[in-house]
């Protein structure tokens, strides 16, 4: 329950159903099935093996984890990528977590009175601190930083709790609370029809068929570049074949088959990302939480739950909720190209200020993604709790204060750069929320298959197991999943870093991300970011370095004493 | 909504709807017949031994 808490996050219901949106809802879902088929449960499974071994020998943190099952010098420091990725995530997830129950509170209490697009965006924006630099630390309840103190405190008991007094209390009664409450807004949400009898063409159903047809049809202008326009259902389709004919061709219909779009190297990057991101795959989570199980514990069971619950809630949840309630209440035209954030925080808001009982609904669709993100963050606590446990040997009390200390301070710089575009928050979720989850993902399955080796692995997999895993994940694991994610790295970097457009193979020039480093363009809050990243890194190297149980650990040796945990 | 696309949204969110059902049940009957309760608690190498 735990793990299957971690993997349910705000992915599940702000980027899963954006994603499916843009690249064409049957198209991506192939791409994902597949990705969540090679990538997914595979790498899922090796961190479930690899803690678990880990953890019977008494170790729990990642560098212990990988020194045990590599038994090199080097392991314990490739580990330390497995506690910066979810220590680093926190410190921006926490503050997105604080604007869920900031919006679920303000509903609830009917403070939120929206009519038009331009008073969600002012909403938004107040409450993140979009004005200026320093404007989310005003202690005010429109503002991010009294919801970030009641959050933060919160995360903070239930990590002092321990992980089953805790963690897994909070995830045995919030998963069920959030799945319950998402069953009611989907209901909800299913219901409304065409909310506006003038606007019969925005309705819940063409909302649901943006986001699952297989095909796409878009009005394309022949000469202009205005972005294409998207067409769904048989009404609107007779209209835009009428405006196509009227243009005299300065327009075109245009279809895109699932099979044309699946040539586009973007998409397979957008689905192989969400598989990572969704299920917790190279977060360093997982190999974690699978340390305090026993070999009679079964992780292949574990390991296939928790990814299913993820699942569940993303595309059985997630991907009827978000975007047809958008489309049903604004039309095509206001969800098309949205983000996570204005998905969430700009569309949704209006269509909740304009549904019947839209205070109650908005309040629990909110009060969901807070549920959703506080299991979430409670678990990228504990790698770096016990990381610091194990590397300096000391208690879980003081673990738990030195990385307060650690993740106040850090929170504070993302908290206090936010205005403009966030700077500080967009450079932490690309350097270390997606390239360093790419490496992480990738580095653990080459760990299972190549130096741990599968046969091993496997058998680690099955002690305690009731159900074995298909044989076939032997290959997959062993060449498969490794040469997908070499692969899906190599296009992140050719998209991402040195601005390829993977549809035309032309280069757009360097990413703006690294723009923002170094040269004339470059931004202090992004390199402040960055520099927070290396120092983060270097402070646990050094911990690491001078770790005896690390060395320990290295040699093969158990360690004398597990970790306090609750 | 075409009839590709409902078939689509009716297999991908009928096969997660299934294989979550079916993890739960396993979960559930797979600890009732051990008789031991699933959790995630730390192994204590010394725990029912004589003191």
């Amino acid at each position: 329950m735990a793990v299957a808490g971690s993997a349910v996050g705000l992915g599940n219901f702000l980027r899963f159903p954006g994603l499916a949106a843009q690249y064409g809802g049957g198209a991506f879902m192939l791409a994902y099935a597949i990705s969540f088929l090679i990538i997914g449960l595979p790498i899922g499974w090796a961190e479930w093996a690899m803690g678990r071994h880990a953890g019977t020998r008494g170790y729990h943190s990642a560098p212990a984890s990988f020194a045990i099952i590599l038994r090199r010098p080097w392991a314990k420091y490739a580990g330390i990528i497995a506690v910066i990725v979810p220590v680093v995530i926190y410190l921006y997830y926490v503050f997105i977590e604080s604007w869920c129950l900031g919006y679920a509170v303000k509903f609830w209490l009917g403070e939120v009175h929206l009519s038009t697009p331009a008073e969600t965006e002012a909403m938004f924006k107040t409450m993140s601190g979009q004005a200026f630099d320093g404007a989310a630390l005003a202690f005010s309840w429109d503002v991010a930083l009294p919801w970030l103190l009641i959050v933060t405190a919160l995360n903070f008991y239930l990590i002092i709790r321990g992980l089953s007094g805790g963690i897994e209390k909070m995830c045995n009664y919030g998963m069920p609370a959030l799945i319950l409450l998402a069953l009611v807004v989907l209901a909800r949400v299913l219901t409304l029809g065409a909310p506006d009898p003038a606007r019969p063409h925005d309705s819940v159903a063409n909302g649901l068929g943006y986001l699952w047809n297989p095909s796409k049809v878009q009005i394309v202008a022949t000469s202009a570049s205005s972005p294409p326009r998207d067409v769904v259902g048989t009404a609107a389709l007779a209209e835009a074949r009428q405006e196509v004919a009227a243009s005299d061709g300065a327009l075109k219909l245009q279809t895109m088959s699932p099979w044309r779009q699946l040539l586009n190297p973007a998409l397979w990057l957008a689905a192989a990302g969400q598989i990572c991101f969704s299920l917790a795959v190279g977060f360093g989570i997982i190999i974690v939480y699978a340390s305090y199980l026993g070999e009679k514990d079964d992780v292949v069971l574990s390991g296939l739950t928790a990814a299913s619950a993820n699942e569940f809630c993303e595309v059985a949840l997630g991907g009827l909720i978000t975007v047809p309630a958008a489309v049903a209440f604004l039309g095509l035209a206001s969800v098309a190209g949205q983000g996570t954030f204005g998905l969430g925080f700009t569309v949704l808001p209006l269509v909740f200020a304009k549904m019947p009982f839209g205070a109650f609904f908005g309040g629990a669709f909110f009060f969901m993604l807070f549920l959703a993100a506080i299991t979430s963050s409670i678990a990228m606590l504990q790698p770096g709790v016990v990381f610091l446990e194990e590397a300096l040997g000391v208690g879980k009390g003081t673990a738990v204060t030195l990385l307060a200390a650690l993740t106040t301070a850090g929170c504070g710089l993302v908290v206090y750069f936010t205005g403009g575009q966030m700077k500080a928050l967009d450079t932490l979720d690309f350097w270390a929320g997606t390239l360093l989850i790419f490496i992480l993902a990738t580095l653990q399955i080459l760990i299972f298959s190549r130096h741990w080796g599968v046969k091993r692995g496997f058998d680690e997999l099955h002690l305690g197991a009731a159900m074995r895993v298909p044989s076939i994940f032997q290959m997959i694991m062993r060449w498969i999943s490794p040469v997908f994610m070499l692969l899906i790295f190599c296009l992140w970097v050719l998209k991402e870093i040195l601005g390829f457009d993977l549809a035309t193979f032309q280069t757009g020039g360097i990413s703006g991300y690294v723009r923002d480093l170094a040269g004339p363009q470059a931004s202090a809050p992004a390199r402040l970011s960055v520099g927070m990243i290396i120092l983060i890194a270097l402070v646990f190297t050094c911990l690491t370095a001078r770790s005896k149980a690390f060395k320990r650990a290295e040699r093969g040796l158990q360690k004398t004493e597990t970790p306090h945990l609750s | 909504m075409t009839w590709s696309g409902f078939i689509l949204m009716a297999a991908s969110v009928g096969t997660v709807t299934v294989l979550f059902a079916w993890c739960i049940y396993q979960v559930l009957t797979t600890s009732q017949e051990s008789g031991e309760a699933r959790s995630v608690e730390p192994h204590k190498p010394n725990q029912g031994a004589p003191p």
